[in-house]
């Protein structure tokens, strides 16, 4: 990699401008967020964190292309994704971004190979040679040997495993969660961060958290603290007050 | 991504069955129901089809079927005999009447005398027996339903008859295809039949033509309305003649109508809300696709196949279900003859892809208007 490469380092993962989202709640126009700047680095794990309802939900789903912000500027490596059309922005998603949902949102009728796959066989790849990716995915997190249960015959652990390698398969550039370490015991969530950051965290990636669970603090490479719409705090730890 | 869509489909086992029963159900009813319907309204023209013979039925101007027809003066024969084109013409007489039978019941008979030197009136096939018995005194032919009906599980041939106080034998049972309302039907030679029918009234019902080679039917039946000042109509007038009586003067029609539209409507709804109900189960789903990056027209695509396939599968098993409904009724009297008209799985078709195209429109929607961002909640 040279030209692609050298730009990737200079150039934020994401960069945010002046951005702002309101909600309609009724009569009332609520705005949730006020005005975010924020440069994501690559090669970077970094945490949103705030108080329930301080936005978190929002910010991420407007860096990944998912919601519309009612102001302001969203740039993913370099690309202007709000200026994309439609279609363009699935595929930018498709390509660039893998997602990890709190609800792990796995298909019930196929096996954990096929569901770590699906970005693969969205992406056009023949679905057996998907399949053989998936399962290498699938190996590098210690469930290769998972690979061929459904979903309901997976405990909760191997299940988010499951929806990491799906986040994972294509090698996306940027990953995101929400909440990922929820339901899952102390243990198991370090273990699972230990895995994004290993196979998500690269010179050109960068995996963006957002979570409440303070038991994975010292993991960051860097905290966002968000309250009430606002950047109340940017640094390598949690301020001293929370 | 389709491979997905039917893994997603066939997976939810309860509702993949659900749907295809609702599908199956409806088209079965659909085809079914269709069938029995045209079948028996085809019915109406048994009496014309019987006689493939003729090529036009010459009768008195109010007459309207075989079964309503008002008697003919004793001239029309000769009359009609004189027309030019006419190759033959023949007397046919129908007339009602009761039959005493052995262990002493009533049952209203249906008489049809038949030319006495061609026979020309007689179904075309015998089940048992020849045409030459009419030659012996007193003989009757049966038509096969009406020797089931009335002499049920044992042969008829033999037996002996009370007809207007008139002895009749029966001695062989004709291939027919049964009336619309199955009634017995006793074929004899008009001769004999002119006894079994008393008063004097009604000698004459109809007169059968043949049409000399290279004369075309319509225009000879035209003629001989034009030259006798009767009515008459070709084979397949007088047969749509006779369903068209039925479709006037049944419920039949409306009765179907309803449950065809019943049919349709109990599809619409089991298929509308097991459909509507798979998707709501399968909207997260759904929502992650689209947020992973699974575009919306790739979405529909899902939804198309699903939809596609209940439709395909289930149709299909609904119209094995009639024939097989079809078929193992074959024996059976009421259903003789039936047979499926190509048309009919045209229709249900047509009511099937109405169904899915309904159902899977209002559930596509769902997923549609599902905000990707909705997965992050
Ligand atoms: N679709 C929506 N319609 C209306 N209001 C919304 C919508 N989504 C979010 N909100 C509001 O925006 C605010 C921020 O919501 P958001 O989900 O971003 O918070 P959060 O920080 O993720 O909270 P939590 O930690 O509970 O997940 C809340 O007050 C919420 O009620
Ligand atoms: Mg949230």
């Amino acid at each position: 990699m040279t030209e692609t490469g050298n730009q990737a380092e200079r150039q934020p993962a994401i960069r945010t401008r002046g951005v702002t989202r309101d909600f309609q709640a009724g009569q009332q126009t609520i705005r949730v967020l006020h005005g975010i700047d924020l440069d994501v680095c690559p090669g970077e794990l970094t945490y949103l964190v705030g108080e329930s309802g301080s936005g978190k939900t929002t910010m991420i789903s407007i860096m990944c292309g998912i919601l519309w912000p009612t102001d302001g500027d969203v740039e993913v490596f370099g690309t202007d994704i709000y200026s994309l059309s439609d279609t363009d922005l699935v595929n930018f998603r498709l390509q660039n971004i893998g997602f990890i949902f709190q609800q792990y949102n796995l298909i019930p009728s196929i096996d954990a190979a096929s569901n770590a796959a699906v970005p693969l066989i969205a992406q056009g790849m023949d679905r057996l040679e998907a399949r053989e990716r998936a399962v290498a995915m699938l190996d590098k997190l210690n469930i290769a040997d998972q690979a061929g249960k459904l979903p309901n015959q997976l405990s909760g652990g191997q299940q988010q495993r499951v929806a990491i390698a799906r986040a994972l398969v294509h090698e996306p550039r940027l990953v995101v969660c929400d909440e990922p370490t929820a339901a899952l015991d102390a243990k198991s969530g370090r273990r699972v961060m230990d895995l994004l950051r290993e196979v998500g965290v690269a010179e050109d990636r960068s995996v963006i958290i957002v979570t409440h669970d303070n038991r994975i603090f010292d993991l960051a490479d860097r905290i966002l603290v968000l309250e009430d719409g606002r950047i109340t705090h940017d640094g390598t730890d949690m301020p001293e007050d929370h | 991504m389709l491979w997905i869509a039917i893994r997603m489909l066939t997976g939810d086992k309860q509702k993949f069955y659900g749907l295809l029963f609702g599908i199956a159900f409806s088209t079965l009813l659909i085809t079914q129901q269709l069938t029995i319907f045209v079948n028996l309204l085809e019915r109406g023209a048994s009496g014309t089809y019987n006689v493939s013979s003729a090529d036009v039925w010459v009768m008195d101007p109010v007459s309207r079927t075989t079964d309503v027809a008002y008697a003919l003066p004793s001239t029309a024969l000769d009359q009609v005999r004189g027309v030019p084109g006419v190759d033959w013409a023949v007397p046919h007489l129908r007339a009602n009447a009761s039959v005493r039978t052995k262990d002493g019941d009533l049952e209203g008979v249906a008489i049809i005398g038949v030319d006495d030197a061609t026979l020309i009136g007689l179904p075309k096939g015998m089940i048992e027996g020849s045409t030459d018995v009419l030659s012996q005194p007193d003989s009757v032919i049966i038509d096969d339903v009406g020797a089931e009906r009335m002499f049920p599980g044992q042969s008829p041939i033999g037996e002996r008859l009370e007809l207007n106080d008139q002895r009749a034998v029966v001695r062989g049972i004709a291939d027919a295809i049964p009336s619309f309302t199955s009634t017995v039907v006793l074929y004899t030679k008009y001769s004999q039949a002119l006894r079994y029918v008393p008063g004097t009234r009604n000698r004459l019902s109809f007169v059968l033509v043949g049409a000399a080679d290279g004369i075309d039917a319509k225009s000879l039946s035209e003629r001989i309305e034009e030259q006798t000042g009767l009515k008459a109509q070709t084979r397949d007038e007088f047969a749509r003649d006779g369903v068209d009586f039925i479709i006037e003067n049944t419920g039949i029609p409306l009765n179907f109508g309803i449950t065809v539209l019943l049919g349709f409507i109990v599809g619409v709804a089991i298929v509308g809300l097991t459909f509507s109900l798979f998707i709501r189960d399968n909207i997260k789903q759904f929502g992650a696709l689209k947020a992973i990056g699974v575009t919306n027209g790739k979405i529909a695509q899902m939804v198309a196949v699903q939809a596609g396939m209940v439709g395909m599968i289930g149709y299909g098993l609904g119209v094995l279900g009639t024939v097989g409904f079809i078929s193992a009724f074959s024996n059976d009297p009421t259903f003789k003859g039936f047979y499926i008209p190509w048309q009919i799985p045209l229709i249900s078709f047509a009511a099937m892809v109405l169904i899915i195209v309904l159902t899977g429109w209002i559930a596509l929607r769902g997923v549609m208007n599902t905000e990707p961002a909705a997965v992050f909640r």
